[in-house]
């Protein structure tokens, strides 16, 4: 079986710090569970920013896959091709 | 079309001159965000600033995302994320970037509320609050880092 290729993932602002200050990470997998595996690999400092505890997403994380929101893509199982981006996004909420 | 009313809004805010952070805004800018949050009212309205920051800590509002609130409460809001990674994209094509974003408390006074803080995505966002609990609506713009938060002057250009 072919090595999935990396595929970028943006990073907002206030997840820069734990990716040595990247943007942008190139990460590899064929779902976003598993780029977000190898994502996790390459800066353990992103697990819990990432997920919970339980390994599901954190409820203020919005993550689109290039214009899509995974949420009805099948979330960590949706499928991620070589030419795709992952873009988090922090929602943006308060009251 | 509110112009002479905002000037002293404005104005009110820049009594905290000596705060390093500025929030500089148009008129046009300010009429719109205003004029939605009454459109939202009595549900909280929101929405995204882009533009340019500068050393020394100046941020100039260069466009104006109207958003909608997906929460549709009086109490919370939520930025449509759609809309936030349009807005994103937007300003990042135009050489800008988002620098904040805007939304109302319609009962009561245009301060970050605990929810506001802990929720803040950004240290780097200013955060304007409109207010609707008075007949006459106040805008306030706050930063927030570290749980804590400090008011800025909001100058009108």
């Amino acid at each position: 079986m072919e090595k999935p290729v990396p595929v970028d993932v943006r990073l907002p602002n206030i997840l820069r710090p734990a990716a040595g200050g990247q943007a942008t990470v190139a990460a590899a997998g064929d779902t976003v569970g598993e780029v977000f595996d190898d994502l996790i690999r390459q800066h353990p400092g992103l697990r819990e920013q990432l997920l919970t505890s339980d390994g599901e997403i954190h409820r203020h994380l919005n993550i689109f896959l290039n214009d899509d929101d995974i949420r009805y893509l099948g979330k960590l199982g949706a499928k991620v091709g070589e030419t795709d981006t992952l873009t988090l996004m922090p929602a943006v909420a308060g009251g | 079309m509110f112009g002479s009313r905002w000037t002293g809004l404005a104005g009110d805010t820049t009594r905290h001159g000596s705060f390093a952070d500025v929030l500089v805004i148009g008129k046009n800018f300010l009429d719109q965000m205003v004029c939605h949050c009454l459109d939202g009212y009595p549900l909280e309205a929101c929405g995204l600033l882009g533009g340019f920051v500068s050393e020394g800590g100046h941020a100039e509002v260069a466009g104006l995302y109207l958003t909608d609130n997906v929460a549709s409460s009086a109490r919370i809001y939520e930025v449509d994320p759609g809309a936030f990674l349009r807005a994103d994209r937007e300003a990042e094509a135009g050489g800008g970037q988002l620098i904040g974003v805007y939304h109302s408390h319609t009962h009561t006074e245009g301060k970050p509320s605990p929810t506001d803080v802990a929720q803040a995505p950004d240290p780097g966002w200013h955060y304007v609050l409109v207010s609707l609990r008075d007949v006459h609506p106040s805008v306030r713009s706050w930063r927030i880092e570290g749980g804590k938060i400090s008011e800025e002057p909001v100058v009108l250009q």
